[in-house]
């Protein structure tokens, strides 16, 4: 062992491969928020990187909670968060109008967000619990989807659909995780391609509507609607391979792009630092999710399997649905950009994520160490 | 066992799984980043532009408006740097509300804001709509510093268009106004959207728009999305459009206009020997420079309302019976089908026809009386007797060459070319045969006879040049060669000194002489009747029943360099017309003198034309309401003056069947009416 440097171990079992890649996308993200801001460090930059700082440590916290804390936790937090959408519900009726927060006086709570992990971890969990034989009955694909269908439900009579997606595509990859028979998933696939346009067509508030039709051609509607996608398309595409240059960018500086700060935070990035600073935030975003799914094949229990692979399958649905939709690949549904994007809730859950993932992680360690 | 089994089972199942989960992650990240490429790289081009066309904004830069100067180059419309303010009506929020902080911070009465909230409505939503002009820094301030509450309010420094006479050029030069959306139909150029551009919409800027508009600056600005300006990138100064000199003699023709003072007519004076136009006033008139924001609504219903049409440029559109004027042309008619001027013929106060007398304006008669001398002391009898001799026709043709019936080329919007009645026309338009009494109307002037004032000046010049004189408005160095009128000298003379008597000898207009030693005008007065001696004796009474006053003119007699025609409507004969036309002359040979004179009877009418002016529309604003119908767009406008005026000089509907009894003419020596 002599000439290898042994370090103190809790430096050594420190999340480097995660941490140094966030917090370098959380870094440029404020130079990006900086530029947004007129180039001002408030009001988006600077809280940007005072909630990574809290979330960071909270997530750090979480990683040291044991597996069973975790299972045991699952029900509560599920049937908490489920309570709390219904006092949104509530609230918003009593208050007229719709609504997708608490006001706690500190901060203001989305559950919705809350909802994304904890759909992971419940679904994990009942997996879990689910004797293996009887993972092609009919109780395992109902269960589930019971638990998927509740808090979706409520989220999609705030109305949030972005959310509601986000909740549904975290519980369904579980589910797929879990083994359910392929049959299923075939037959589901058709389901939804029958559903698809009676949901357009019952279920979608017109404004939903017609940010699916403007989808589909933007430039049918210039000013409206598809002004969003084209505003942020000639952002990502005036800004060539090495961008504007920082600060220099006319379609954010000069207010043409919406959002800049929130769901269109990708363009303002795109437009000053140009393919090269979309690649980088790409990579980046490649090797946490890489990471993530790393840990999750790594996992020894079914449950620490199922809750690594569901919580990378979060954050990859968050960044691939924000990039598609900057990109005009998909309608505008109001998710924003993991690590970049200004926002409180939307770091909350990714860190909450992120947490659970280097928790597992730790698992992986433990066990690979009592193994010996 | 068998659940160990299916346990490793289901972690197989977990490895295969998670391995499609991931590459299907990776296909996309792949993917978005093969999307990103497309757009950033091969799509560059197409996007760079799009984000230029946003970022950089070109606004024109209205052109400054050509002058259009006078005979001797001082202007008669100019432009001149101001403050104003426009709404691109499209960007307004809360119109009401807009109107209404704009309208106190500029303090606008209820009518002003009633005719801003019209021109709103009918605008064409994309192009700006005039608020106000000149107006001073700390109201152009007060509103700057509100553009945030005023979406869609654009203050800008600019150049407005401006008339140093005001009303005395209104008809003559028209006025600019804001291009209507029709206009913008019919020419779609973005300059006729811009923020302040104004085009002639009457006149001479009618007419030489295309001359005058000049060429649009340009100026690129950095702009936000909301339209915030930034930063300015580049300007391009407009070029200014070219002017346009006319003959007309500016500070004659204000003098013109001034001196019709209180009464409504029209002032023409020539250049005989070059047909230049050196003034044609009309009035009463309006002030172009208040029109070009837009006519409003107290301004309009003013004018409107005024029986003396101050809309109506009586010069070209005002038609009236010539009367006694037409008497020189007969004359030369009359000499041309061989009557000798020396014949004379007995006035005993009428003349018997048939069993029908025809009476002479002079009651008591004039005794014998040769060409000059009906010329002169402007017998009737002598005409009516001569006229039964060579008949209708010679007259009718030799008053349609001396100008009558004619219409000129002339860069004017409307021009009305009047009657000279014959038998043939008779006949056609009234299906009747021509009668002595017809014959007998001719020949003083009335009955179906109709000329205009120009047609009038016209008659004079060519009276007095025996040459075919053309008006001309447009200044051109070379003098024109006029062909002759086929007159004698000696038939010229004769004429001219038969004309000159009328002045300065025994003749119909003493008062007229000049008041100038070595110049002798000559001239010929005319009173024609609008109504028959049963209704009004023409003097007193309802101003539309008074007799038009007329006078045609030149000087000096012997050498004619100047010409013209007065005619007063409804002045109660022609009374009112030659002092106006002697002073008008005076001014032209000795200008102190035409001033003085003139300064006297302005301060007994009350000011200036546009001292008048100014004061009329604050009494009439101060005691109409806001209830007054909105003033028609120019267009509209411009037609509706049109027609009231070819309704006004209407032909008889039916055929007249007598021949008009002539009044009593004023006889200036006896009288001593005042005008």
């Amino acid at each position: 062992m002599r000439g290898e440097i042994s370090l103190p171990r809790p430096i050594a079992e420190f999340p480097w491969r995660v941490v140094i890649p966030l917090t370098l996308l959380v870094a440029f993200g404020a130079a990006v928020l900086h530029s947004a801001a007129g180039g001002s460090m408030s009001p988006y930059a600077s809280s940007h990187l005072l909630r990574f700082g809290v979330f960071l440590v909270m997530a750090l916290v979480m990683s040291y909670f044991p597996e069973d804390w975790a299972r045991m936790a699952a029900i509560p937090v599920y049937a908490v968060v489920v309570l709390l959408l219904l006092a949104v519900e509530v609230y918003g009726q009593l208050g007229g109008g719709s609504q997708r927060w608490l006001e706690l006086g500190f901060m203001r709570l989305q559950p919705s967000e809350l909802m994304k992990p904890g759909i992971v971890l419940i679904v994990a969990a009942f997996f879990h619990s689910l004797p293996a034989a009887m993972i092609a009955s009919w109780r395992a694909l109902l269960v589930p989807l019971g638990i998927i269908a509740v808090p979706m439900g409520l989220v999609l009579l705030q109305p949030d659909l972005g959310t509601a997606l986000a909740i549904g595509f975290g519980g369904i990859v579980v589910m797929f995780l879990a083994g359910i028979p392929q049959k299923w998933f075939i037959g589901g696939g058709v389901a939804a391609v029958i559903a698809v346009p009676i949901a357009f067509f019952f279920v979608l508030k017109s404004y939903q509507q017609q940010r699916v039709l403007t989808f589909l051609d933007p430039e049918s509607d210039p000013l409206g609607t598809g002004y969003h996608i084209t505003q942020s398309k000639i952002a990502i595409g005036s800004g060539g391979i090495v961008g504007k240059g920082f600060g220099e960018g006319s379609q954010s500086q000069l207010d043409y792009l919406p959002e800049p700060h929130t769901d269109f935070v990708f363009a303002t990035m795109a437009e000053e630092w140009g393919l090269i600073g979309g690649l980088f935030v790409l990579l980046v975003f490649g090797i946490v999710l890489r990471w993530g799914l790393l840990v999750a094949r790594d996992a020894q229990t079914r449950f620490a399997r199922l809750l690594a692979a569901g919580m990378t399958a979060t954050i990859f649905f968050y960044v691939a649905v924000n990039l598609m939709m900057v990109m005009g690949l998909a309608p505008v549904v109001g998710i924003p950009l993991p690590f970049m994007s200004h926002g409180g809730s939307s770091m909350m859950t990714n860190m909450i994520c992120v947490g659970a993932l280097m928790m597992v992680e730790r698992w992986n360690r433990q066990s690979a160490r009592s193994a010996f | 066992m068998e659940r160990k089994l299916t346990s490793n089972a289901l972690k197989q199942t977990f490895t295969k799984r998670s391995f499609i989960v991931g590459s299907v992650q990776g296909g996309i990240g792949v993917l978005l980043a093969a999307r990103m490429g497309y757009i950033a790289v091969a799509e560059n081009e197409k996007y760079e532009m799009e984000a230029e066309s946003n970022r950089v904004n070109l606004t024109l830069i209205p052109p400054r408006r050509g002058w259009i100067l006078d005979r001797n180059g001082s202007p008669l419309a100019s432009n001149r740097a101001d403050f104003r303010v426009d709404i691109i009506p499209e960007r307004l929020h809360d119109t009401e509300e807009t109107v209404e902080l704009l309208g106190d911070l500029l303090g606008f009465t209820d009518p002003e804001k009633a005719d801003l909230r019209d021109r709103l409505e009918t605008s064409a939503g994309f192009a700006a709509v005039p608020v106000a002009s000149g107006l001073d820094y700390d109201k152009f301030a007060a509103v700057s510093v509100r553009i945030p509450e005023l979406p869609g309010v654009i203050p800008q420094r600019g150049f407005s268009r401006y008339y140093p006479t005001g009303p005395s050029v209104g008809h003559l030069i028209g006025y600019v106004g804001a291009p209507s959306r029709e206009e913008y139909e019919e020419d779609p150029q973005p300059l006729l959207l811009t923020p302040g551009f104004k085009l002639g919409k009457d006149g001479i800027e009618k007419q030489f728009e295309q001359e005058l508009r000049g060429e649009p600056g340009a100026r690129r600005v950095e702009v936000t999305a909301s339209g915030r300006i930034v930063r300015d990138l580049e300007t391009r100064d407009d070029v200014q459009g070219n002017p346009v000199q006319l003959t007309i003699d500016g500070p004659l023709q204000d003098y013109a206009a001034r001196r019709i003072g209180l009464e409504s007519g029209s002032v023409v004076v020539m250049d005989c020997r070059t047909g230049d136009l050196l003034c044609m006033a009309s009035m009463p008139s309006f002030d172009p420079n208040s029109f070009s924001d837009g006519i409003g609504r107290v301004e309009y219903s003013m004018l409107s309302e005024n029986e003396r049409v101050p809309l109506r440029n009586k010069v070209l559109q005002g038609l009236y019976p010539p009367g006694s004027t037409v008497k020189p042309t007969v004359g030369m008619a009359l000499m041309g089908a061989g009557v000798d001027p020396e014949e004379t013929v007995m006035c005993n106060g009428g003349l018997q026809v048939g069993n029908r007398r025809f009476g002479c304006w002079n009651r008591r008669g004039h005794g014998p009386v040769n060409l000059a001398k009906g010329i002169y002391q402007s017998c009737d009898v002598y005409f009516y007797a001569m006229a039964q001799r060579v008949g209708m026709q010679p007259i009718a043709d030799t008053c349609k060459r001396y100008g009558m019936q004619q219409q000129f080329d002339l860069p004017v919007v409307s021009q009305f070319y009047g009657t000279v009645p014959d038998p043939a026309w008779k006949m056609e338009r009234y299906g009747r045969e021509w009668q002595a009494f017809d014959t007998v109307n001719a020949t003083i002037g009335q009955g179906y006879m109709l000329a205009s004032p120009l047609q009038l000046a016209v008659m004079a010049s060519r009276l007095a040049t025996s040459e075919v004189v053309m008006p001309r408005l447009l200044l051109n160095d070379t003098a024109p060669r006029f062909e002759s009128m086929g007159v004698s000298q000696e038939y010229k003379a004769y004429i001219r000194q038969a004309m000159s008597d009328v002045v300065n000898g025994p003749g119909t207009a003493g008062r007229a002489r000049l008041p100038i030693d070595d110049v002798l005008m000559a001239g010929k007065t005319g009173t024609a009747q609008v109504v028959g001696l049963n209704v009004s004796d023409g003097r007193s009474g309802p101003w539309r029943y008074r007799d038009h006053g007329l006078f045609i003119f030149f000087a000096p007699f012997d050498n004619p360099r100047y010409a013209g025609a007065v005619v007063i409507e409804h002045g109660g004969g022609s009374g009112a017309a030659y002092p106006v036309a002697r002073d008008v002359m005076t001014f032209l040979f000795d200008p102190q003198r035409g001033l003085d004179a003139l300064h006297a009877l302005e301060t007994q009418w009350g000011g200036t034309a546009q001292q008048r002016l100014d004061a009329q529309y604050a009494a009439y604003a101060a005691a109409a309401g806001v209830d007054l119908p909105p003033a028609p767009p120019p267009i509209t406008l411009a037609e509706q003056v049109d027609a009231e005026a070819r309704a006004a000089v209407n032909e008889p509907a039916q055929a007249v069947t007598d021949a008009i009894t002539p009044r009593e003419e004023a006889n200036p020596r006896a009288e001593d009416t005042s005008t």
